[in-house]
């Protein structure tokens, strides 16, 4: 027999998505509608994405938020895996700690973050603009790096490292031939999470970046001042399904992995 | 140039402060099978990661062919390693997990896959090449760690405890093949174990260890029929061990009664501990035996039946084909050359 479901249950699913999703998907509609007013629908257009690509301002925006997502990702991952690598090697306690003091910024507070940054940049003379805003990012996204890495290493045979030394492996050759391959992925999915947080920040990006600098967020917040302008809406309906995608490629990585553990088991 | 291939010189290794091997000296002679046996914790492993360059000994040295070989790096020594869990390579197949050593090396092709095949073949898993090591059964994984380090001809095979996580028959059978493929090759195999059987079936020499200590260096036959002390007999083999007094040489007593026995060179009624194996000591009709006592326990145990006996307040172990009902009052008899008489243990009195 079918198990009879609660109807109510369905409604319940059903308010809380639409609870969640609603905002966004108001902010997708809109987009794409012909009027610029916001209260209602003048028909379907591209009009606004037309006006987004055109506008300088967020154009240079949305280089910067790439170009600092890359770069500021790329350099946590080295920094990142030298950090895991560190502590995978290191005693047992001093692993536990050190996995403690990692995981802190990622809970603290972004404003905190923001601020503290903000002042030790000015303490130490740096001038805000892209070199700030770059340490900025690669400060926060360190952790995810060696939040993603360090399963990976506690997934392998602790003599896997001692393994290739033994066979003739220079340490060197024993990092980039058998640990390097071994950890990659947890490095590639380390890689997106930090890239697509890099681009979600906007709290620690205001507060340390200059005023000829701007990332995309800083700049759609500082536009909405003066009213939200409709290819505010574009430009926000892109940016989501950006980290959208990514999310989906980082949870079918992570899923996969699980389910190839699974079959190992069995 | 001197036959042995490895030898430790007073070799000392200290944790935080506290010592995990204290002044080894050990020589292993080139083709020699060589096992260090001893219970969890007694640094049979630590002594083998010093060979294998993983650990720098705290003190002493290491010789390899005469030459001093405390500062050489793992990668460069001519030893090759199978660890306990295997640590093959999960990302690599399981041509190119074996093929690893020879491709450092930068070996060509041809002559790559000609070795790799040979040593597939030697540990019976050829047409395995292009399986992934993860879909492998723990036998079959065992033997790739095997072919991986075999494969680059080294001197000398360490082995850490490398059947300890295959059951039982699978463990047998391993042992016999490794043992084969030692006296094929003609390498020397240093094994690690805590398994007593296994020792004594495999080796040439058996060095009992315990608590950072070497207690006795033989052949398998000679630690077990003539223990050094009371840790080792324990250790190899069940043992009766009482305390006892050695009255003058070839004269002892335990147990109430004054024994003949083989031993001499004690000093005048000095307190020794007396070993007997259970399968010495034969059960007859009580006004036969040495000693009475009433069987208290039986237990089968397949080859023979392992019987308790108790005579006034001392209880012992009897191996005995021919089982025995409970309750029955028996004699027992043993012979003058399977009392072993032992000094009291040094390391102990050390220990307190």
């Amino acid at each position: 027999m079918k198990k009879k479901r609660n109807p109510l249950a369905g409604i319940y699913s059903a308010l809380i998505f639409l609870f969640l999703y609603a905002p966004i998907v108001v902010l997708i509609v809109f987009s794409f509608n012909s009027s610029k007013s916001r209260g209602h629908w003048g028909g379907f257009s591209l009009r606004w994405y037309e006006t987004l690509f055109e506008n300088s301002k967020l154009m240079d925006a949305l280089q910067t938020t790439l170009s600092v997502a890359l770069t500021s990702s790329a350099i946590a991952v080295i920094i990142g895996t030298a950090a895991a690598l560190g502590m995978y090697f290191s005693r047992k306690r001093t692993r536990t700690l050190l996995m403690n003091v990692t995981s802190l910024p990622m809970l603290n507070a972004d404003i905190v973050t923001g601020i503290s940054l903000l002042l030790l940049f000015t303490f130490i003379g740096l001038k805000l603009g892209y070199t700030s805003l770059l340490l900025a990012h690669i400060t926060f996204n360190i952790p995810y790096i060696i939040l993603s890495v360090m399963p990976k290493l506690n997934q392998l045979d602790k003599n896997t490292f001692e393994a290739a030394l033994d066979l003739g492996a220079t340490p060197l050759q024993a990092f980039f031939k058998v640990m390097l391959p071994e950890i990659s992925p947890g490095i590639i999915t380390g890689f997106i999470l930090a890239f697509t947080m890099s681009i979600d920040d906007f709290v620690i990006s205001f507060f340390t970046t200059g005023a000829d600098v701007s990332t995309l967020s800083v700049e759609i917040y500082s536009m909405s001042r003066r009213g939200i302008k409709p290819e505010i809406n574009a430009l926000s309906t892109l940016m989501f399904l950006a980290v959208l995608i990514l999310l989906i490629i980082v949870n079918v990585r992570s899923g996969r992995d699980a389910q190839k553990r699974e079959q190992e088991r069995i | 140039m001197s036959e042995n291939l490895i030898r430790l010189e007073n070799v000392h290794k200290d944790y935080g402060g506290k010592q995990v091997l204290k002044s080894i000296n050990l020589s292993v002679r080139d083709k020699e099978f060589v096992t260090l046996l001893g219970p969890s914790g007694c640094g049979k492993t630590t002594t083998l990661r010093i060979i294998g360059g993983f650990e720098t000994p705290t003190s002493g040295v290491v010789y390899f062919d005469d030459q001093k070989y405390n500062d050489v790096p793992p990668h460069k020594r001519q030893v090759n390693t199978v660890f306990q869990r295997y640590a093959l390579f999960p990302h690599l197949d399981v041509f190119e997990n074996v093929a690893f050593g020879l491709r450092i090396r930068k070996t060509p092709e041809s002559e790559v896959r000609d070795s790799v095949s040979k040593m597939l073949r030697l540990v019976n898993l050829s047409g395995y090449e292009k399986r992934s090591v993860t879909s492998l059964s723990g036998g079959e994984q065992q033997r790739i760690a095997i072919a991986r380090a075999l494969v680059n001809r080294p001197r000398v095979l360490l082995l850490d405890e490398p059947l300890g996580a295959l059951d039982l028959k699978l463990r047998k059978e391993m042992q016999t093949e490794l043992k084969h493929i030692q006296t094929q090759l003609g390498i020397t195999f240093i094994y690690v174990t805590h398994d007593q059987e296994e020792a004594l079936t495999m080796s040439d020499t058996v060095v009992v260890m315990n608590r950072g200590r070497i207690q006795q260096i033989g052949t398998p036959i000679g630690i077990y029929n003539e223990p050094i002390n009371a840790f080792v007999a324990d250790f190899i083999g069940e043992s009766n061990i009482v305390d006892g007094v050695m009255n003058e040489d070839l004269v002892c007593t335990f147990a109430g009664r004054t024994f003949e026995c083989t031993d001499s060179g004690f000093e005048k009624d000095e307190l020794v501990d007396v070993v007997i194996r259970p399968e010495d000591l034969k059960m007859v009709p009580p006004e036969d035996g040495m000693l009475q006592g009433v069987v208290e326990s039986i237990v089968f145990k397949g080859v023979h039946y392992e019987m308790t006996v108790r005579c006034g307040d001392m209880t012992w172990l009897v191996h005995s084909t021919l089982p025995e009902v409970c309750g029955t009052f028996v004699g027992l008899k043993v012979a003058p050359f399977d009392i072993h008489i032992m000094r009291k243990s040094e390391a102990e009195d050390e220990e307190n």
